[in-house]
């Protein structure tokens, strides 16, 4: 586990600055061509305001330094600011595990977990799997068994199936079944993809 | 979602006083209600505590005690060695929870503190007491499949959705809640609230509070013990109804018994007059049937969820009897 006793810098909460500023007012009375440039100086400002928080992590074995808004999840830092779409964002809720990324090695859903409460940790993302042009076995396998059909699923489905067999799930069909139910395909390529998992963990080693 | 302020703290001392200091503030642990209510702008905190490097994370055997620090994750819980032998029930009901995913990250403590909750509570445009007091509840003559049959209110009718829940209430547990001053002790099955008229609260626990550990008793109803659940689905899906039973059977007689259901109140339902007549019984099954009809006294159906009536006490028995069952 990591920890820090840095406790972010804090400086005026969003609603002190709202009850502070006669911006919003401003605006509301102003003519309408005037309003553009001053809801963009408006948003300029915000942005300033809204406390930003330094962050280090670690993506596919690759060092991260930035600063961010805390309501920005980890889901939309991987896609948005390092461009890493391999991770899909499906329902963004939470129900249907297509943002399935590792953290520190356990699979957790990323458009639940805010950027920021990853302080430190290592990710690893769909696109971190393969070893420059060697796919991951359980992305062969998925190939071989036609583990998708549409394929929006895919890289949250793979995340997951390393994790459960990395975990142990993998007994029975039935246990797969359980614990790949985090992870919904609409396509219904589900027995295919019990097929993938199930030659992966007979493979013997650790996916 | 709404921004909001992040603070990071490494100390239940922090935490508190962080807490004590706005009282729009949140504490977070794993997120997965929280963030989910933020992003539907139910729930707009100014502030977060982010808790997750608290050190409470403990999983252990004191005496006959069972301690589990707040920040335990429940699949830490569910995987735990002394809890599989020693709580089966316990690593039962965690494991028909949620998603391998959400239980990596969601906490005991998050867990317990997720919201009594419905659609109509997640959909802002709709009437709900719970989530705005005084405006109306949308699910009484509404959709209302999901809901509530027992210890009802005619201001919400939502349910717990915990499974982790319904076995600690059934197992006896103890919650110990720290304030700036101390800590105190409350039953688990005190935690959590009826409605009544204030479905706002789902729970006990004090604005200036927080959750840090459970104290489970050792108990030899190991065994013989079963979680059922019944759902739409095989996996992944809120419970329908479901049961925690647990039994100590000597010479075919019932020693020890303990039940508590989920999906049926606004709170985990444990069912105290089924106990005390199971008590000193033998374990048959028009027993099982009559306790689970004492369940089902104070029952009552909104429309939608009127199979409940019929679903709860089968599940009762089937729980009771796939729990004698076990070898």
């Amino acid at each position: 586990m990591q920890s820090s006793d840095k406790e972010p810098n804090l400086g005026d909460s969003r609603r002190d600055f709202l009850k502070k500023s006669s911006l919003i007012t401003a605006i509301a009375l102003t003519p309408s061509v005037a309003v553009k440039a001053a809801e963009n100086q408006a948003d300029e400002r915000f942005a300033e305001l809204f406390e930003k928080i330094p962050l280090n992590l670690t993506v596919n074995n690759k060092a991260y330094t930035t600063s961010i808004e805390p309501r920005v999840t980890l889901l939309d830092y991987l896609r948005e600011e390092l461009h890493l779409t391999g991770t899909k964002k499906g329902c963004d809720h939470g129900q249907c595990g297509a943002c399935t990324v590792h953290v520190d090695g356990e699979r957790v859903n990323s458009c639940l977990s805010l950027a920021v409460m990853n302080e430190g940790k290592k990710i690893t993302t769909i696109e971190g799997l393969a070893t420059g042009t060697e796919l991951h076995p359980m992305q062969a396998a998925f190939i071989k068994h036609d583990g998708f059909q549409c394929g929006y699923c895919t890289p949250g489905q793979i995340m997951s199936a390393v994790a459960c067999v990395n975990e142990g799930h993998t007994s029975s069909r039935a246990e797969i079944s359980e614990y790949m139910s985090g992870n919904i395909c609409r396509c219904g390529a589900y027995p295919n993809i019990v097929d993938a998992i199930v030659e992966v963990s007979k493979g013997g080693k650790k996916a | 979602m709404i921004n909001f302020q992040y603070l990071r703290t490494t100390s239940v001392k922090t935490a508190l006083s962080l807490l004590a200091k706005d009282k729009n503030s949140k504490f977070l642990a794993g997120g997965t209600n929280l963030v989910d209510l933020m992003k539907r702008g139910v729930t707009t905190p100014e502030k977060l505590i982010d808790i997750n490097h608290v050190p409470l994370k403990q999983i252990e055997l004191i005496g006959n005690k069972i301690i589990i620090g707040a920040l335990a994750s429940n699949t830490a819980v569910a995987e735990n060695t002394l809890i599989r032998e020693k709580l089966p029930l316990l690593a039962m009901a965690l494991n028909a929870g949620a998603s391998a995913q959400l239980r990596n990250v969601a906490t005991v403590g998050g867990n317990m503190m997720q919201r009594t909750r419905c659609g109509y509570f997640y959909d802002t445009e709709m009437p709900c007491n719970k989530r705005q007091p005084g405006s109306g509840c949308g699910a009484i003559g509404g959709f209302n499949r999901m809901h509530a049959i027992l210890g009802t209110s005619d201001k919400c009718i939502a349910v717990h959705p915990s499974d982790m829940c319904v076995a600690l209430t059934a197992l006896d547990s103890v919650v110990v809640l720290a304030n700036a001053k101390g800590e105190r002790k409350m039953l688990f099955k005190d935690f959590h609230r009826l409605a009544g008229d204030t479905p706002q609260l789902d729970n006990n626990l004090k604005a200036d509070e927080m959750i840090v550990r459970l104290e489970i008793p050792t108990n030899n109803l190991i065994k013989n013990s079963h979680y059922l659940k019944v759902r739409d689905r095989a996996s992944y899906a809120f419970a329908l109804v479901s049961v925690a039973a647990a039994l100590e059977i000597s010479d075919n007689k019932i020693t020890d018994v303990r039940l508590a259901m989920g999906g049926v109140a606004h709170k985990p339902w444990r069912l105290t007059a089924s106990e005390n007549f199971l008590k000193g019984k033998e374990a048959t099954t028009e027993n099982f049937e009559q306790a689970s009809k004492l369940a089902m006294t104070d029952a009552k159906g909104f429309g939608e969820n009127d199979f409940k009536l019929q679903m709860a006490p089968n599940s009762i028995i089937e729980a009771l009897t796939i729990a004698k069952s076990k070898a």
